[in-house]
């Protein structure tokens, strides 16, 4: 498989490009830190990859979404998927006294997100199709006290990628949206961990899975689908007091 | 905050953990870095509640492979499972490993560990090329056996307190055929066990010894001797042997109650265990993670001991003192009827480069002893000082209750460890609960 990847120096993405090196792919990296691409390159390397190729590509800079993803795919001589990973967080007491840090949050997971999801659909249907792998997140399915922004964000992406799945298929093209539960990463270092936390290589071994097999809807524990069920069918009155 | 402890669960201390994959950045601030606190005691622990300690869990990317040269250079926080997963089938293996897979490359040199060949092999530190590590300043500096070659030996067996170990590079052990031919010899008692032992160690390259510590009087001290060594291509399997999975799916779900290794518990227990893993005498051939890390076929066995948590101690008396002298110790742990379930014999070989680290010439005997307050300090003690007498040591990574005194009065090599700390952190930024237990570091 001919892989590309924005977000996997880090956390769940890294995982993913880690299964996919041990296994020969060719794995291309985009970042926005050359250092840490570099090193998270030679990682794969070691591990097996058929193939890695380097590319800049920050969420704050969508001109460069076409040009980084066009190289990408002449680095790695085709291109079979493209996976977006990388997001920001924040909750939304951090985001009070800050409205810039807001705007910015709002913009890159949703606006530029989606901005590099258009970049991808082109690429891939301009190679015949493909497979498109979205992190969403369970904090978009239900709205909750926590969620705030970043779960609008999420909530949004997650409808834009099932809406690319029914209008796209017959091209080609296949999403896979990945909605992650906890998982004990660096972006959830600072939080209390829940029950039901999940580790990183395992959600990535699942991801792999569904990208292989074409699922359009993976969550990640599994049991994170079971627990979104029943949130979702509280009353907003329970809403109002619960504590999560 | 979280509440951090080592393998026993006690001591525990609240701390604010750091976690990143950059480790530079997460390390700069802590007072100590730790890995996958397998370590049992409190050398992964800060010094105070509310320090904050690096977590290299998220640091383990493996910076080069030569498939060729056998050479291995990755962050700290990679681990020993990825490590095996990675370079068994290219015929490499880790030159020495401890019982677990679950320890990360910064804590095996930390720790300088031992394995069952380390009468041929040395600790891990022998085999180590060159290490990254951020000094207390934030300097990052590389260290090795020719560059700043006293902080190199400071640093292994050092428990984190010369610096933060970054990055890791180690020279592996070329097999020919990744399965394992072991045997089993039983003995009648505790003279037999280390004679055999001794005896074992002179042909093969891995051996070690399992002495059920219960059995008294003229049953004291025996046990089974396991030796083993890599296959030869034609006595095993054509195949590889599967990777176990890390996350085993036997596991104990939650602390059990204290009561539950008892004595008599702890009997039925040994029973199984050996049972378990077909520990019957004679030679076979079998998966390697068997014969090296057993124990992790059981996820978090830790629990069996229940909330109030158990202590290892391991130390080693060497052969000058005489073999009168194991049969003294070994009398002193069954009058404490201290319910070890299983006490591990190995026979040490020469003393390596690391300034603090554990192994000398000598039989090493190791004990996990549930945590009972003070009877458990009573029986520590009384084991130091049979430790002292004969001239021995005790090791750091599994301890948790030696006093400052009896440990200064083990270890001459303090003076050299110490002037090396005031050399590169003379404000004593780096230390731990262990080190302000024992080196009376500012808490
Ligand atoms: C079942 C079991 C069997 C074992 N068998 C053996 C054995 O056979 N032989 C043996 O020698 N040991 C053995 N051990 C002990 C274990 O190998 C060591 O304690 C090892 O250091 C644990 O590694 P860790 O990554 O979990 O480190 P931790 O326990 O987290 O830390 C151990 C020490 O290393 C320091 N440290 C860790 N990472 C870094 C870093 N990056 N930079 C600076 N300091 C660091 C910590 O500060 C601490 O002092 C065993 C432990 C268990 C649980
Ligand atoms: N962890 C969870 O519990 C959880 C739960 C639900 C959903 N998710 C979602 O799952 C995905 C992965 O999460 P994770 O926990 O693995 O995250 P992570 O560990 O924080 O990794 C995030 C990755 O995104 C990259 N990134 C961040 N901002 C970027 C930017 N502006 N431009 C380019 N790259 C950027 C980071 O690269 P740098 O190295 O440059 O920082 C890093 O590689 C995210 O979409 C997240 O929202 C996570």
């Amino acid at each position: 498989m001919k892989i590309v990847l924005l977000g996997a120096t880090r956390g769940m993405g890294r995982s993913l490009a880690r299964l996919c090196a041990r296994r020969g792919d060719a794995v291309a990296l985009l970042g926005r830190e050359r250092d840490e691409i570099a090193r998270s390159a030679r990682d794969l390397v070691a591990l097996g990859a058929g193939a890695v190729a380097q590319g800049i590509c920050d969420l704050d800079d969508p001109a460069r979404f076409g040009p980084a993803l066009a190289a990408a795919a002449d680095a790695l001589g085709g291109l079979d998927a493209v996976v977006l990973s990388a997001a920001d967080f924040a909750r939304p007491a951090d985001l009070d006294a800050d409205p810039a840090r807001a705007v910015r949050l709002a913009t890159r997971n949703f606006a530029h997100s989606i901005a590099f999801l258009e970049a991808a659909r082109v690429r891939l249907l301009a190679h015949g199709g493909g497979t498109l792998c979205v992190f969403s997140s369970v904090a978009g399915d239900r709205a909750r006290k926590a969620t705030g922004i970043y779960g609008a964000t999420k909530a949004g992406l997650s409808h834009y990628a099932v809406s690319l799945d029914l209008r796209d298929r017959p091209r080609g093209l296949r999403v896979v949206l990945v909605k992650p539960g906890f998982v004990r990463t660096g972006m959830t270092a600072d939080l209390p961990v829940p029950p039901f936390a999940g580790e990183p290589d395992a959600v990535a071994r699942r991801v792999l899975r569904a990208i292989d097999r074409g699922w359009p809807v993976v969550y990640a524990p599994p049991i994170w689908r079971l627990v979104m069920l029943v949130i979702r069918t509280l009353p907003r009155f329970v809403m109002r007091r619960a504590e999560f | 905050m979280t509440r951090l402890a080592g393998w026993g669960g006690v001591p525990a201390v609240d701390a604010r953990e750091r976690v990143g994959e950059s480790l530079p950045e997460v390390c700069r601030p802590a007072s100590l870095t730790r890995g996958l606190g397998r370590s049992y005691g409190d050398a992964s622990l800060p010094a105070r509640t509310g320090a904050i300690v690096a977590s290299t869990r998220l640091g383990d990317r493996v910076l080069a492979f030569d498939r060729v040269a056998g050479v291995l250079r990755a962050e700290a926080g990679f681990r020993l499972s990825q490590l095996e997963e990675l370079t068994r089938p290219a015929g490499w293996v880790s030159p020495v490993v401890p019982g677990t897979r679950h320890v990360t490359l910064g804590g095996m040199v930390a720790s300088d560990i031992h394995g069952k060949n380390h009468h041929v092999a040395g600790c891990f530190g022998a085999h180590v090329r060159s290490l990254v590590l951020q000094v207390a300043d934030g300097r990052e500096l590389e260290v090795g056996p020719d560059r700043e070659s006293e902080l190199f030996a400071a640093t292994l067996g050092g428990m984190g307190l010369t610096g933060h170990i970054l990055e890791v590079e180690v020279a592996l052990l070329a097999i020919a055929c990744p399965w394992l031919v072991i045997e089993v010899e039983p003995a009648p008692d505790l003279g037999a066990l280390v004679a055999r032992l001794r005896a074992a160690s002179r042909t093969w390259p891995y051996t070690v010894a399992w002495a059920d510590a219960l059995s008294r009087g003229a049953r004291l001290g025996r046990g089974i001797v396991i030796k083993g060594r890599w296959a030869e291509p034609g006595e095993a399997p054509a195949t590889s042997p599967l990777h176990s999975r890390v996350d085993s799916r036997l596991a104990v779900p939650c602390n059990l109650p204290s009561w539950v290794l008892g004595p008599t518990s702890v009997r039925i227990f040994d029973a199984l265990f050996y049972r378990a893993h077909c520990w019957s005498a004679g030679r076979r051939v079998v998966h390697p993670d068997r014969f090296f890390h057993a124990l992790d076929s059981i996820r978090d066995w830790n629990r069996l001991y229940g909330a109030r948590g158990f202590v290892q101690h391991q130390s080693v008396l060497p052969d000058e003192a005489g073999d009168e002298r194991i049969v003294r110790y070994f009398e002193t742990i069954t009058r404490h009827s201290g319910a070890s379930f299983l006490t591990v014999v190995k026979d040490c070989g020469a003393e390596g480069r690391g300034l603090l680290s554990f192994p000398r010439p000598g039989i090493s005997v190791a004990l996990d002893l549930p945590m009972r307050g003070a009877a458990t300090q009573a029986l520590v003690d009384a084991l130091n000082r049979h430790v002292l007498d004969a001239g021995g040591r005790i090791y750091l990574a599994k301890d948790a209750l030696t006093r400052r005194e009896d440990f200064a009065a083990m270890e001459p090599r303090l003076a050299a460890f110490d002037a090396v700390r005031r050399l590169w952190d003379p404000e004593r930024r780096l230390r731990s609960a262990l080190s302000a237990r024992l080196l009376g570091d500012p808490a």
